[in-house]
């Protein structure tokens, strides 16, 4: 059996002051069952999550107590990904044929602050300053950049193009291009990550309305279809984040299982795919993800980032409505706005974004600590 | 003269002429972690023994770390006092790379590759005014 995606609907990302994060999840809901022309009432099923924006279930204070079953589900930043895939099983499963994903979130400004007890540490790594995401991307990243022959050039050149395709996307919370001297100049956070490299945190709602395959004409005239969803962790010697020690041999990230699984899954390779949406909480993440999902070999960045490869008009265009960086990340919507950016993709709905030559095949990909990987494939 | 205590047991030897990081060993895999812990993270074995990793390393990778962290850091440092720290894994003779701050605390003091020796510092003073302890690591000195 083969799922569908008949509803699409976004919580612009950014700041939303006058509205909690939960109206945010609510919002992204009504927008997503507008689009599939359905109602509440037809949802059999929800899955949702959010790390500040309170419980994803409570959601029905604002959509209705209609009965169903809504679970919450929580996996840091792969939240989307992992709430995704629990409605594709429940859906394959033949149990139910139609219900919704959804994610929410609304932070406070400023870094992310996880707590050593949540994530099984002592308290010391916290207290000495070890402990914080933007540290180990730039760890990782420096490491990369020795072991694959990546320049600075290459980090400028994927904010770049997240700005530029910011400013074509009218959702997107940075609609400001960004010159190359601008991000170049900006001031340094973690060496080798400026200022513009990274996302920051921020607030908004995304909704997918998952449907039975078999149904979904009798809803919707222009399903998609979710081809593969996978979801994997870590393994003995991945280089992760909030980790005090790495093995000596290091082992791929469950990155690369997540999307070897899911190719396999759709019975389609990397060459397949005509547009594409990549984890880049900072730019040197999204160039190790590149080659981490396949789609290029370790070091080949450099030179795909100065051809313009990975831009809207290139043959591997990654993160069409500017990715994490432009958008910012709300962590529990995160992951689903990247399914919804595919989606208008392939609904030939970007407008100003759109990819040429009408993409069939789309590709999402997200990352959260301390190493989860979900990954998406989405076909017209 | 406060007394100083280590921010953490079973990090460190320490007081000693030459601390050491300690870290487990498997019985099984013999792979090593830090810091030491009673099950495998490799082979899901139970037998681990606590060893010495060493007092010097390589450094693996490295990064500066730039602004204040919010809380769970806990140091004396207020917002204007705050000095930037290198963070980097060092690769220990011990078979394991372990996560610390670096003494060095810009880009042209450190590359990867450098020669890395363990320095057992004051962190902070905690409420009954004993200093804590930790592990950080420097540029090392002679052989
Ligand atoms: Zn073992």
């Amino acid at each position: 059996m083969d799922v569908a995606i008949i509803g699409i609907g976004l919580h612009r990302f950014g700041r939303s002051p006058d509205m909690s994060g939960m109206q945010q999840g609510a919002s992204a809901v009504r927008a997503a069952l507008a689009d599939a022309g359905l109602s509440w009432a037809d949802m059999q099923f929800a899955y949702g999550g959010s790390q500040d924006g309170g419980n994803a279930d409570a959601l029905v204070n604002e959509l209705g107590l209609t009965g169903l079953q809504f679970t919450n589900i929580w996996n840091g930043c792969a939240t989307g990904g992992s709430s995704l895939h629990a409605a594709y099983s429940a859906i394959k499963s033949g149990e139910y044929d139609v219900g919704v994903v959804v994610g929410f979130d609304k932070h406070p400004r400023g870094a992310f602050n996880p707590q050593p007890k949540e994530w099984g540490l002592d308290e010391w790594y916290g207290e000495t300053g070890l402990m914080l995401t933007t540290q180990f991307f730039a760890l990782k990243t420096q490491r990369y950049m020795y072991d694959h022959g990546i320049t600075e050039d290459a980090l400028i050149r994927v904010s770049e193009k997240a700005f530029t395709n910011g400013s074509l996307t009218p959702t997107a919370w940075r609609q400001q291009a960004l010159s190359y001297e601008e991000i170049a100049n900006s001031a340094m956070v973690s060496d080798p990550l400026r200022k513009y490299m990274f996302c920051s945190p921020a607030e908004g709602g995304a909704a997918l309305i998952i449907c039975n395959a078999d149904k979904a004409h009798q809803y919707c005239s222009n399903p998609l279809f979710l081809k593969a969803a996978a979801v994997r962790t870590r393994h003995y010697g991945s280089f992760e984040v909030f980790a005090p020690s790495q093995a000596m041999e290091v082992a791929d990230a469950p990155t690369v299982t997540a999307s070897k699984a899911a190719f396999e899954q759709a019975g389609i390779g990397p060459e397949d795919v005509d547009v594409m949406q990549l984890q880049d909480t900072d730019s040197g993440t999204e160039i190790m993800h590149m080659a981490e999902n396949g789609f290029c070999e370790h070091g080949e960045q450099e030179k795909l980032l100065l051809e313009g490869a990975t831009g809207i008009h290139g043959r591997l265009p990654i993160n069409t409505d500017g990715g994490c960086l432009a958008n910012g990340e709300p962590v529990g919507a995160s992951g689903l706005r990247q399914v919804y950016e595919v989606c208008v993709q392939l609904r030939g709905e970007g407008g100003a974004r759109q990819v040429p030559n009408k993409p069939k095949v789309g590709y999402t990909h997200v990352y959260g600590a301390p190493g989860i990987s979900g990954v998406n494939i989405i076909t017209k | 003269m406060s007394n100083q205590v280590p921010i953490h047991e079973g990090l460190f030897t320490w007081p000693a002429a030459k601390p050491q990081l300690l870290g487990s060993r498997c019985n099984q895999c013999a792979e090593a972690t830090f810091p030491a812990q009673p099950d495998c993270r490799s082979c899901g074995s139970r037998e681990t023994t606590i060893v010495e990793l060493g007092d010097r390393g390589i450094l693996w990778t490295w990064t500066i770390q730039t602004f204040m962290p919010k809380q769970p850091y806990r140091s004396d440092e207020t917002p204007e006092t705050f000095r930037p720290y290198g963070v980097g894994y060092v690769e220990m003779p011990g078979g394991v790379r372990v996560e610390t701050r670096l003494q060095a605390n810009s880009p042209d003091q450190l590359q990867i590759g450098m020669a890395m020796q363990l320095d057992i510092i004051p962190f902070r003073t905690d409420e009954n005014g004993d200093q804590k302890m930790t592990f950080s690591f420097s540029a090392a000195q002679g052989a």
